[in-house]
């Protein structure tokens, strides 16, 4: 007869075995769709481009180099490829000011929903995930609609008489920001509320009884207490910020390239499939650094101020 | 200014508190008016809901009246924010800042107040001893016990040396044994700060032991101010007869007034001498309240004669029931000493004595 002891240690390994059984379908996504694509990337990276795309099965650092440096097409010496730096640095500029305006934007709002009554919040999340229903493309091309020159905003101020020219928005990187600040705003406004929806109220009351004024509460009280929200909102926008695809091609018209455009350039037109291999893991890479850097920072402070 | 003392710290002239609008319009106080002297250590005492909390939270600032004024050392302080309020709150559930270390919890006031941090520190030093929290400065709030996060809480709302102090039901989260500590070492801060204290409890004890004076609220009004004594033996109306302590209440006739007592008839026929509230009005009717231990069952004849209905030991005294003639109950509560127990059996024949002055008409 099993004892006690043994009855218990089987129910343990029934349950370690049950918790891999139920995680094994995600897990196996993970490794088929997400690692396994990864590892084909990394390895087309390290060979040589075909000539009609493609890749053909001959070792070569041809592309990791070319991220870089630049090979010139008459006498072959290599130059730095500024060209790439340049359009990274774009990418990376646009994505931490649309992350940054994200969270001025959403931060408000998501505090706005957090204090409401708990009947009035599900309505208000609810408005906030409306536009997750509707086609990336089609919210795209309806921003166009709206800052194009023949669009609202420009026929509103002509009929005014406040311009006389239409303001030229399409096309230009501003239009880039406000694509990308309407389309990730509800990404940072979800989680930024789902940790102020736990913030204890009564502490904002205790600052206000302590002295703190309303701009001293936010930052002294507020501000630390929401911050794994703000953490886990600028992620989620600038990720996808960073290699953001549709809304710099409709928006900027591809005058303005992006990484993401650039890597895709790669693929299509450029036929050089081993270096927007090599592009794809540089920027993973980068981005991958990026956050850890941001994490640990934004982690570590609350133990630093006072 | 010179602190003469005597003087209020605050005054509290008409104030009513309006929740809702319309049909859900709620009255969460009803012109209330009260004087808080200086130094004192003032309890707001009533049920839930009776707007004690409603009050204190219209002295911090952190809701308005929707009539009346508040002063504070004879300024109206109703209409401003609570951060420019010399008031501090100690809340019920602390509201400790969770990000911030014990000693930065402590020194926020004083940080908010733009005050050096040398000041700074040395106060909280100074209030980290006051509490004996010297050795958990640098300790996270959420690694303390509770007895500890109320130190803490206190030592944060002390620190900036506020002209009134609030305590929002501070001991309440505590078990038994750390409440009745805590309520002596609140006694304790006190008379060693010299701040004025405004305490809101529920539990009459606690408001007995520690009090200067009382005040008895219920649904939105206050309905007696006095010292614990005061409140205790001269309740001057039923809810607060009924809410301290214990109380038997008779219903009597009045038959003749002399000064501050009244002779009164009972249902059963027995007249006794009662003392008479503060503005009470004669209309022939009127209900007499005796404590159970201001009364003593005898064997023989009393001031009231009744049977026994019950007797129910509790280990430090025994409650004696007797029904008396007419039909009303009293409850009896005679000390237990060794050896001196008289035992009654139940439908035994018994007198009650009711001590001088231990007899009070109420109000209402």
């Amino acid at each position: 007869m099993a004892t006690a002891a043994e009855i218990e240690k089987q129910a343990e390994a029934r349950e370690v075995r049950n918790r891999w059984l139920l995680s094994a379908p995600a897990l196996i996504i993970i490794l088929l769709a997400a690692s396994g694509p990864l590892l084909i990337v990394l390895l087309y990276s390290f060979l040589t481009p075909g000539p009609y795309g493609d890749v053909q099965w001959k070792f070569s650092t041809e592309g990791w180099i070319s991220v870089i440096l630049e090979r010139d097409i008459f006498d072959d010496t290599l130059a730095f490829a500024s060209a790439h730096l340049t359009i990274f640095w774009r990418s990376l500029k646009l994505a931490i000011m649309a992350t940054v305006a994200t969270l001025i934007f959403g931060f408000p709002t998501a505090y706005f929903i957090a204090t409401r009554s708990e009947r009035t919040r599900d309505i208000w999340l609810f408005l906030i995930t409306i536009p997750f229903w509707t086609n990336l493309l089609i919210r795209t091309f309806a921003v166009l609609q709206v800052i194009r020159n023949e669009g609202i905003i420009n026929t509103a101020l002509l009929n005014l008489g406040i311009v006389d020219q239409p303001i030229q928005m399409l096309y230009t990187d501003f239009a880039i920001m406000v694509g990308m600040v309407y389309v990730y705003l509800p990404l940072m406004v979800l989680p930024l509320y789902a940790s102020m929806e736990k913030l204890d109220f009564r502490l904002v009351e205790a600052g206000y009884d302590l002295y703190a004024t309303r701009w001293q509460v936010l930052r002294r009280i507020i501000f630390p207490m929401v911050r794994p929200g703000v953490v886990a909102g600028s992620i989620l926008v600038f990720i996808p910020a960073i290699g953001a695809y549709v809304t710099p091609s409709v928006l900027g018209g591809g005058k303005n390239m992006m990484f993401a455009n650039l890597i895709e350039l790669q693929f299509g037109q450029g036929r050089n499939w081993p270096l927007g291999a090599a592009l794809s893991i540089t920027v993973m890479a980068i981005v991958m650094v990026a956050l850890l850097v941001y994490v640990r920072n934004t982690s570590s402070s609350e133990v630093r101020h006072g | 200014m010179p602190e003469t003392p005597g003087r209020n710290a605050i005054e509290v002239r008409g104030v009513r508190k309006v929740f809702g609008t319309g049909e859900a319009q709620v009255a969460a106080l009803d012109t209330v008016s009260v004087s808080i002297r200086e130094n004192e250590f003032f309890t707001l005492l009533g049920p839930s809901g009776c707007g004690k909390t409603t009050l204190l939270r219209l002295i911090a600032g952190f809701d308005f009246p929707s009539e009346g004024e508040i002063l504070l050392y004879g300024s109206d302080i109703a209409p401003l924010p609570p951060f420019k309020r010399p008031v501090n709150t100690v809340f019920q559930s602390y509201a400790l800042f969770p990000h911030m270390t014990v000693a930065q919890n402590i020194g926020f006031g004083l940080e908010m107040l733009g005050k050096p941090r040398a000041e700074i520190d040395a106060r909280v030093t100074e209030m980290l001893k006051l509490v004996r929290m010297e050795k958990l400065a640098k300790r996270r709030t959420s690694q303390i016990s509770g007895g500890q996060q109320q130190r803490v809480a206190l030592a944060r709302a002390l620190a900036p040396q506020p002209k009134v102090l609030l305590l929002d039901e501070p001991l309440s989260a505590l078990d038994y044994k750390l409440r009745k500590e805590m309520q002596i070492e609140l006694k304790r801060l006190q008379l060693e700060t010299g701040i004025t204290f405004i305490f809101v409890t529920h539990d009459q004890e606690e408001a007995l032991t520690m009090s200067d004076r009382i005040a008895v609220m219920s649904s939105g009004k206050i309905l007696q101010v006095g010292s614990p004594r005061d409140i205790y033996d001269r309740p001057a109306e039923r809810f607060v007869a009924d809410f301290i302590g214990e109380t038997n209440f008779l219903s009597a006739k009045v038959d003749s007034i002399d000064g501050g007592k009244a002779r009164v008839t009972l249902k059963s026929g027995a007249t006794i001498s009662a003392t008479l509230p503060d503005g009470f009005r004669p209309d022939g009717e009127a209900t007499v309240v005796v404590r159970p231990e201001h009364a003593k069952a005898v064997k023989g004849a009393g001031d009231l004669s009744g049977e026994i209905d019950n007797v129910v030991y509790f280990g430090t005294d025994t409650h004696v029931h007797v029904k008396l003639d007419g039909g009303e109950l009293f409850t009896v509560r005679q000390q237990n000493a060794r050896g001196a127990v008289a035992s009654f059996e139940r439908g035994e024949r018994v007198g009650v004595v009711i001590g001088d002055d231990a007899a009070q008409i109420l109000k209402d």
